[in-house]
């Protein structure tokens, strides 16, 4: 679903990804750990093109994002975004806009759905994640966690093939982290693959099928640090 | 009582004036300062370069030299308006500078997580800028917009230089007829009435926007 050859990424003098190589299967759970300023959230931003690689091969679904460091052209790049999903640490919600308008603006504008296609599979999607009652709200008045379930909807009526987070744990209460391993699950179980930047190790471990680290700009398989990275962390 | 009665018509004619050159230039001269911020933004440095050197004469200069200039110089290059048409032209091009920073201001004080958010779905630019960073730079700009549009409804008066029988003007003449001040101090009434008015509007749109924080 997404395969990574040997991406290398430099900032000024710094190589923060020293070759990166990943591959994720097909509903597939893959969680990234590290450290912060490992890379990790670097290498999302390359598979999400909002960061350039200099380096190597990115594919999604099969098809190429960027051959030996050189990205695909803007209008394929849109093209290409409908295949994966990206749901950001702070969300990056629209303020000015309801829940329900922030999950029928791109399928309108990006799938050209009708408003009343695009209102009906929000409402699903909305339904799916128990914000229904909470449609008409603004996010300012929404809790960490509805609002990342607005985000993880928003991805989700593009019905992307593998959706990306980044920290998904860092905003949210303890208590709900386990919500969200289940509701990660239970997409996974649909057929998405997930791709999950995080320093939560207990998260990691829960959520999981396959667990890799990255360590000084390289990813290697397994869980590497013994201890907590989340202390490690700012 | 009676002298004022009899004024008003004159200053009430004055006054159609006054708000219909404050009204087209507001209509002209807002939609070009979203214009005139986004090429300021632009990727084509000339385009910048050349937007910068506008913004600083339009800035740099009195309003009222502009007026006269574009009246009275540019027909001695060939370029020759009517009067109404030369102080609408003078009025846009400088308050479309102004309009154009402060709306610079407001698109640039939004968060780059919103481009981010509208790119990952695959909002083409347009859609993100006309759905998503206008709408919040609007509500974040009312204010200063809000002062910008009293100032302009007061520098109105100084189309009386292209001859323009404006509220001011009048007002001035019948107290140079009359020998007394009455007919200023209605002009000041009228133009505090009339802002009055505009400021309870603009509050108005500004509650508006308070729908979300």
């Amino acid at each position: 679903m997404l395969k990574v050859k040997n991406i290398r990424k430099h900032f000024g003098n710094v190589e923060v990804l020293k070759g990166v190589n990943l591959e994720i299967k097909p509903g597939e759970i893959l969680v990234v750990v590290g450290k912060s300023g490992g890379g990790k959230t670097t290498f999302l931003r390359c598979v999400n093109a909002l960061e350039h690689c200099d380096e190597g091969d990115i594919e999604i679904n099969g098809k190429t994002l960027c051959k030996d460091g050189k990205y695909i052209d803007k209008k394929h790049l849109r093209e290409l975004r409908k295949d994966i999903g990206l749901v950001f640490q702070n969300f990056n919600l629209f303020p000015h806009m309801s829940v329900l308008e922030n999950l029928i603006e791109a399928p309108q504008k990006v799938l050209g759905m009708s408003k009343e296609e695009a209102i009906k599979k929000a409402e699903e999607t909305l339904g799916f994640l128990g914000l229904l009652d909470k449609k008409a709200n603004y996010p300012f008045q929404l809790s960490g966690g509805q609002k990342q379930r607005v985000a993880i909807g928003r991805a989700l009526v593009l019905e992307p093939k593998i959706m990306c987070f980044d920290e998904p744990t860092s905003a949210l209460d303890p208590s709900l982290t386990g919500e969200v391993a289940n509701l990660i699950k239970s997409l996974s179980s649909k057929g998405m693959s997930m791709m999950i930047i995080t320093h939560d190790m207990d998260f990691a471990k829960r959520v999981a099928d396959r667990i890799v680290s990255m360590k000084e700009g390289q990813l290697q398989d397994g869980l590497i640090f013994k201890e907590d990275v989340q202390s490690a962390v700012s | 009582m009676g002298y004022i009665l009899g004024l008003m018509p004159q200053l009430l004619e004055a006054c159609i004036v006054t708000l219909e050159v404050f009204i087209i230039v507001l209509i002209l001269s807002i939609p070009l300062g979203v214009a005139v911020a986004l090429g300021r933004k632009s990727k084509v440095a000339i385009i910048r370069k050349i937007l910068e050197l506008y913004v600083l004469i339009m800035r740099g200069t009195p309003l009222l030299l502009q007026i006269v200039i574009i009246f009275f110089g540019l027909p001695i290059a060939g370029i020759t308006f009517d009067r109404f048409t030369a102080g609408i032209i003078a009025f846009t091009l400088n308050y479309t500078a102004y309009f154009g920073e402060i709306f610079r201001s407001g698109i640039n004080s939004i968060d780059e997580g919103q481009y981010e958010g509208s790119e990952v779905l695959g909002l083409t630019p347009s859609n993100t800028f006309f759905r998503i960073i206008l709408p919040q730079a609007i509500k974040r700009v009312i204010p200063p917009v809000a002062n910008e549009i009293t100032t302009l409804l007061k520098d109105t008066s100084l189309v009386y230089v292209l001859g323009l029988d404006e509220l001011l003007k009048i007002a001035k003449m019948a107290s140079n007829r009359d020998v007394t001040l009455v007919p200023l101090l209605l002009a000041a009434v009228i133009y505090l009435v009339i802002i009055g008015i505009l400021s309870k509007v603009l509050q108005n749109i500004e509650k508006k926007y308070e729908y979300y924080s």
